[in-house]
């Protein structure tokens, strides 16, 4: 890991799902500057595909003239994704299980789950405006796969 | 004409094989238009080739398992074969690798359909 840290980098994108790519983009910026290996960037990718995702589909329900914050940031050996929206604000907790026998052929449902398990720590908050602050954290210290085992 | 799927015929074997990304507005729907399109020609045994699919989201796993359902209400049977790791990951993690029929080879996917 290299030990320079660089300053945050923060986005504003439309509620497009091709911004995803952006989003993406910028993490892989990230990752070159912060020195993190291609296996854990894929992984920290798809919590932040599910969370770009998750604001423009379900925070602003696709409205383009409403944004999608995400910031990059956190030092030393740890990275920090927040995710912001413009939506109407959504409750963690009325999230379902996907492993539940019962959800287990739904075809949505998924995506906080492989945020939850691909990242280290994540909370959901309201933000100034209303719509939900999605923060995730990741150590990068530890090397992280798929079943978010740490070695 | 889908940049994501392409079809073929091993027998009476369909094989999708889809390609890039199967993710939320990328392939996702793609997916499902390609496996509909052959479960309505008739296709009642199908192999989906994921051997070129780099990137699978939520949203893609959700269509996966979509297909699989609309294939069985149509009394169609659908294998995976050649997942790459990352792949298969996603789907272990979700607990979804034991539902799907998943085989490391097109010889043991066609194969299993003789049983």
């Amino acid at each position: 890991m290299t030990s320079t840290t660089p300053g945050p980098i923060v986005l504003w994108l439309s509620s497009r799902y091709e911004n995803i790519e952006l989003a993406q983009a910028a993490l892989a910026h990230v990752c070159r500057q912060r020195g993190i290996d291609a296996e854990m960037e894929h992984w920290i990718g798809m919590a932040l595909r599910e969370a770009v995702a998750n604001a423009v589909k379900h925070g602003n329900r696709l409205d383009p003239e409403k944004r999608v914050l995400v910031r990059f940031g956190g030092t030393g050996n740890e990275l920090t994704m927040v995710i912001g929206d413009e939506g109407a604000g959504f409750d963690p907790e009325r999230v379902s299980d996907p492993l539940a026998p019962e959800n287990q052929m739904k075809t949505s449902g998924r995506g906080i789950f492989y945020i939850r398990t691909f990242m280290d720590d994540v909370a959901f908050s309201r933000g100034e405006g209303g719509g939900t602050v999605l923060t995730m954290r990741k150590d990068l210290s530890k090397r992280g796969n798929a079943k978010g085992e740490k070695e | 004409m889908n940049k994501n799927a392409s079809i073929r015929k091993v027998g009476d074997i369909t094989v999708v094989e889809l390609k890039g990304k199967i993710t939320i507005g990328a392939g996702d729907l793609q997916m499902r238009e390609a496996i509909h399109a052959v479960l309505n020609e008739g296709a009642r045994k199908l192999i989906i080739d994921m051997s070129q699919v780099t990137t699978i989201d939520s949203s893609g796993v959700g269509e996966l398992v979509g297909c699989f359902t609309t294939a069985t209400h149509k009394g169609a049977k659908v294998k995976l074969m050649n997942l790459p790791a990352k792949i298969s990951d996603v789907l272990t993690v979700t607990q979804l690798i034991t539902v799907f029929d998943v085989y490391p080879s097109e010889a043991e996917a066609v194969a299993s359909f003789a049983g």
